[in-house]
């Protein structure tokens, strides 16, 4: 967060790719988080259902199956928002 | 924070940035919004295989589909409703 700390016009030139640059890297970064907490609750209810002293490695291997069908269904799920976006568009135009 | 509104007019370029990068930020977070309610409607009570089979897709797509429908169909009754019921909320 340099580039935001320092005051415009004030001698320290703000670089304006930089701004550009950080903020998609914290938008990333914020996605990221977001994905990571959801398939966390997902795969967690789904896989753990009697939590034990450790995470069985058929508990693991559900979680990592759990991942990839979450991040599957999200990209079937925003293809679809974005289809169905492109549709209402067409009908109001 | 302010991207120097004071200082003069802010930078188009950077204007035009945060504009178009705000608005993907909304589609995405819809997106994780639609990911969590669909996957509880189609997925929750699926045993979970090695690929998506074609019918939790086709439900998932519908899932998507019938909540932009009912986001519509809620705006439109809220639209045309009778101001006695929406005056209940006293948001005035």
């Amino acid at each position: 967060m340099d580039g935001f700390s320092q005051p415009p016009g004030s001698g320290g030139t703000v670089d304006k790719g930089q701004i550009m640059d950080q903020v998609k890297t914290q938008i990333a970064l914020a996605n990221a988080q977001e994905l990571l907490q959801k398939m966390t609750d997902k795969c967690f209810k789904k896989c753990i259902t009697k939590p034990g002293t450790s995470l069985a490695s058929s508990e693991q291997k559900c979680v990592e199956m759990c991942m990839d069908r979450y991040m599957e269904a999200w990209n079937v799920v925003s293809k679809a928002y974005n289809a169905k976006l492109q549709m209402e568009r067409n009908r109001l135009t | 924070m302010s991207l120097g509104n004071e200082g003069g007019q802010i930078d188009p370029e950077l204007s035009h940035f945060i504009q178009v990068e705000s608005q993907k930020q909304k589609f995405t977070q819809l997106v994780h919004e639609l990911a969590d309610t669909c996957w509880e409607k189609c997925m929750a009570d699926v045993r979970i295989g090695t690929r998506l089979d074609s019918k939790n897709e086709t439900c998932l797509v519908n899932c998507v589909d019938r909540f932009i429908d009912t986001t519509n169909f809620i705006v439109r009754k809220l639209e045309s409703g009778n101001r006695s019921r929406t005056s209940k909320l006293s948001m005035d």
